[in-house]
């Protein structure tokens, strides 16, 4: 009863959030955005104090639910070890927790508190599937759209239309790849194994969860010491020789109890007693397995102009070089981000606004120190007035929630003018593109030579008033550099 | 077009007809319905087609001619097989009359017409084409000379039925239309090469097709008897008629021009009499008008039967894409009935309406074309047009469908273009403009596009 009704929430949970970074249009975030904001890291990092004290209290109540339902990874792994589990039965056997695990958990939030977030999110369990979800798991989902929106088209129905399926970010792509073979891999051969010897969150909550007031327990008349459960604990944390249960270890998944033909498995208060630690040091198989999962993952890691045409002949389509993204000193970040060293503190990495972006704006960024973390580029379109998605999804508080009309106001980047490029000067055309589509009336257009009004008309940027939108950058028609690009600001600023 | 028709269509066609058949009966009403011997359905005669005949060589022209400036593409490339069958139906049908041009279709419709039409034997048909030297780097006289001999070998033929001096009138870059006239024909002492080649016998008719520019026109008029225009090519329809000033300042209404070639015996050939197949796809309202006086013709009919009315006209050039447009073409003028006075009247009723829509005449020629920043100048003005005809653009935000029409309007305008060849991307570099023979503003228009775009996009 209990199981079933923990797998029926955790699948609930599980859709949902997958939806969020599925769902391009928008309309799953009014809704159900707030999942994402649930998840323990992100809500640490926008410091959502009521989110955290409820996961703390549910643990301390209930023991590590969190982890078997909220957690997108967590359950994702279940369903892994569930396929497992119909090919062979019985498969698991107990291992005490190493204290390694814990280690790793500390050292994860010291990096966080000391604003190395951007190291930190290669272990988080939320944004690693974050990134298989917006890498792996949307370009399918937007496939099947298109396919959709085909038909709709020649159905003149405007239920579905095309969007673009690209691979935003080689190397964040490889990396999801990488991790979703690793996470599958480890959960077909051990259950849970990453949830007790690496994940961060498991760890907190395994300090916690270890007094739960409500825990599954052994009764000692009933139980035959047959050890189905211990053989069917995803988690490994069931000592049937002992009646002992590694507390810090457990997802209260309720399978042991419903294993348990005995009835010899309980769930209620349990007093808390202390589970004798084997004086042992970490053994050697447990130093490889981790050496070479981290081995694995870094391995994997490491393996990851136009000049006017003469018209001739009538009709046809110029040939229309695509453009590429200019170096930026400095990277630009979403408005509602407050500055590049908020932002870099603050993101998970997870995508999920990459996944949102109408305008195909943000991608992960492949710069070390920021790496996987999104960062604004305008070869694809521009970050148009109207939309603030990217500060509505956002659950770390990377990126803060902010209106348009706040929007309006915030530069984010400013615009930089690359003569060379400047197809008046270049070409010989008149443009003006850029004055004419800046929506914050930055741009006038003057002439070239302040002594001859007729020389040809080059841009003049008021850098007080631009906010680093993008739009003349993007309609911009040098390629493949434009001749206006915009430089990200390190803190943003009102204008 | 509008013979794609299907079952229930063509009940409705057929219980149309009862029903027309009924009223002509009782005799009321019946002048509406005399236009009864033309087909919406069922086989097309191939022994029909009305001809006109030019006096000054005896030929019997078609009245409908083949304009080959619209040709099938398939695959970024001429569908020759298509284009095979277009003018093997055409031929069977009666129709004699091809007009091509070295710049039409990026430079291989002569080619394409040249293949299509050198499967039967020369005397079966008349041909046509053009010394189409827009571009600077053909204005002398030896880039000229040059793609004229060029179009012979194109064109599998050693003498033209007709050949025309090619949008004469029309500007290019910094020079008007007259100075353009000048650097083309005149200066380079084109104009007098081809009265020798006509002499020759190569050119069997020397005419010139004429946009925009109206003193060139009175010029080369004012000089027929030095010479001899054999036909002149102009635009005509209901809407051009009366009001193509009123589309553009720089053109010239048409019934001025039809009546001048009168007056000096010249045989007019017709160009766009649909305006580019704008006279095919009207606004409903309009097109249900013209529904309602004969429920079994085409809207597009309506166009070439006026052009047809007017006796000096020689032939009626459309450029058919598709089997359908031939087909209706043909039902049209197999044979032609002429307007009646109540039809003309009619149709200078629609034409006033139609200028009241904000429609964007261009006839999606592709002069224009290929713009070097990529717009696809064609596809954003009929996808306007067509949004236009429809009344599906929303200004109102307050009104109850505003949401969903929104919704359509930019889902239509991704599905219609792709992103690079959107308005957006406009400079206003103003390259295009010279080369309109429609003389479109076009970078003003795509702005205007651009911002109904923009304004949907930011609501």
């Amino acid at each position: 009863m209990l199981r079933k009704l923990r797998i029926t929430l955790a699948i609930i949970c599980f859709t949902l959030i997958t939806l969020l970074f599925l769902d391009f249009t928008g309309t799953l975030h009014a809704w159900f955005g707030w999942m994402a904001k649930l998840q323990f890291v992100p809500a640490m990092l926008a410091s959502s104090i009521v989110v955290i004290i409820g996961i703390v209290i549910i643990t301390a109540l209930f023991g590590r639910i969190y982890c078997s339902v909220i957690c997108p990874l967590g359950i994702y792994q279940d369903g892994i070890a569930h396929l497992a589990e119909k090919r062979k039965k019985n498969r698991y056997s107990f291992k005490r927790r190493k204290k390694y695990s814990y280690c790793i958990g500390l050292i994860f939030f010291l990096l966080i508190v000391f604003g190395f977030t951007g190291v930190a999110i290669f272990i988080e369990p939320y944004s690693i599937f974050g990134r298989f979800a917006s890498n792996l798991f949307a370009p399918v989902y937007r496939l099947i759209n298109n396919v959709l929106a085909y038909f709709a088209e020649r159905w003149d129905s405007y239920a579905f239309y095309h969007v673009d399926v690209y691979i935003k970010s080689l190397p964040i792509f490889i990396i999801a790849i990488a991790y979703l073979l690793t996470i599958t891999v480890l959960a077909l051969v051990n259950g849970r194994w990453y949830c007790n010897n690496i994940c961060p969150v498991g760890a907190v909550l395994g300090c916690l969860s270890k007094f739960a007031i409500f825990k599954p327990h052994f009764d000692e008349e009933k139980c035959v010491s047959c050890g189905v459960c211990e053989k069917n604990c995803r988690c490994s944390a069931i000592d049937s020789k002992k009646h002992e249960i590694d507390y810090s270890k457990c997802v209260t998944c309720f399978n042991c109890i419903s294993k348990c033909k005995k009835g010899a498995m309980k769930y209620g208060y349990f007093k808390y007693f202390k589970v004798t630690e084997e004086p042992r040091t970490i053994s050697d198989e447990g130093k490889t397995s981790r050496k070479t999962f981290i081995t694995t993952v870094a391995t994997l890691a490491a393996a990851s102009t136009l000049k006017a045409q003469e018209k001739v002949v009538d009709g046809g389509l110029a040939t229309i070089e695509k453009k590429k993204a200019p170096k930026r000193e400095t990277p630009i970040k979403p408005a509602g981000s407050v500055s590049l060293d908020n932002f870099s503190s603050r993101c998970t990495g997870c995508q999920l606004c990459v996944q949102v972006c109408p305008n195909d704006v943000l991608r992960a960024s492949s710069n070390l120190d920021t790496f996987m973390q999104p960062e604004m580029s305008y070869e694809r379109g521009y970050c148009r007035p109207e939309c603030t998605k990217c500060s509505e999804v956002c659950p770390a508080g990377a990126i803060h929630k902010i209106t348009r009309e706040e929007k309006t106001a915030i530069q984010i980047g400013h615009a930089v003018w690359v003569g060379q490029n400047c197809v008046p000067l270049r070409d010989g055309v008149s443009c003006g593109n850029c004055a004419k589509h800046c929506p914050s009336g930055a741009i006038t257009m003057m002439p070239y030579d302040p002594e001859d009004a007729t020389s040809p008309m080059i841009p003049s940027i008021n850098t007080e008033k631009c906010i680093g939108c993008g739009a003349c950058e993007h309609v911009c028609p040098a390629r493949p550099f434009s001749a206006i690009f915009v430089e990200g600001n390190l803190i943003h600023k009102e204008v | 077009m509008e013979n794609n028709i299907s079952r229930k269509d063509f009940l409705k066609v057929v219980g149309a007809a009862t029903a027309v058949s009924a009223v002509a009966l009782t005799g009321c009403k019946s002048e509406n319905y005399e236009k009864e011997t033309t087909y919406s359905v069922g086989d097309i005669p191939k022994d029909k087609m009305t001809y006109r005949i030019n006096h000054n060589t005896n030929d019997h022209v078609s009245i409908l001619g083949y304009g080959m400036m619209r040709l099938p593409f398939k695959d970024d490339v001429i569908d020759q097989e298509m284009v095979n069958k277009l003018v093997d139906y055409a031929m069977d049908h009666g129709v004699n009359y091809y007009d091509t041009s070295p710049v039409y279709c990026r430079g291989n419709s002569e080619v394409a017409t040249g293949i299509a039409l050198s499967r039967y034997p020369r005397e079966k048909y008349y041909l046509a084409t053009k010394l189409s030297n827009f571009a600077p780097q053909f204005w002398s006289r030896e880039a000229s000379i040059k793609m004229y001999h060029d179009s012979f070998e194109k064109l599998q033929t050693n003498y033209f039925d007709y050949y025309l001096l090619h949008s004469v009138g029309n500007g290019s870059k910094d020079l008007s239309g007259w100075d353009t006239f000048q650097k083309r024909y005149i200066e380079n002492g084109i104009i007098d090469f081809v009265q020798e080649e006509r002499k020759a016998g190569r050119i069997r008719n020397l005419g010139f097709s004429f946009h925009g520019d109206q003193r060139v026109i009175e010029w080369l008029l004012d000089n027929h008897n030095k010479y001899h225009w054999d036909f002149v090519q102009i635009e005509m329809n209901y809407v051009d008629w009366e009001h193509a000033h009123d589309l553009s300042k720089a053109n010239v209404n048409a019934d001025y021009l039809y009546k001048r070639l009168t007056d000096l015996n010249i045989p007019a050939v017709i160009m766009e009499p649909l305006l580019g197949g704008r006279l095919s796809k009207l606004p409903d309202i309009l097109a249900n008008t013209l529904k309602q006086h004969a429920p079994q013709n085409s809207v597009a009919s309506w166009a070439f039967r006026f052009v047809g009315t007017y006796p000096n006209v020689l032939t009626v050039l459309s450029g058919m894409t598709y089997m359908e447009h031939l087909q209706d073409n043909l039902r049209t003028y197999c044979p032609l009935v002429p307007c009646t006075d109540d039809e003309l009247k009619l149709l200078m009723d629609i034409a006033n309406k139609y200028l009241q829509y904000p429609i964007i005449p261009c006839t999606s020629c592709q002069y224009c074309m290929p713009c070097p920043y990529g717009i696809d100048i064609p596809t954003n003005f009929s996808f306007y047009n067509k949004c236009v005809n429809e009344g599906s653009i929303v200004e109102d935000s307050q009104s109850k469908d505003y949401r969903e029409m929104r919704r359509r309007f930019l889902i239509g305008y991704a599905r219609a273009l792709e992103a690079d060849r959107q308005v957006e991307h406009c400079i206003g570099c103003n390259q295009c403009v010279s080369h309109c023979p429609q003389h479109i503003n076009i970078p003003e228009q795509l702005t205007r596009i651009n911002e109904i775009v923009e304004k949907l996009k930011r609501d």
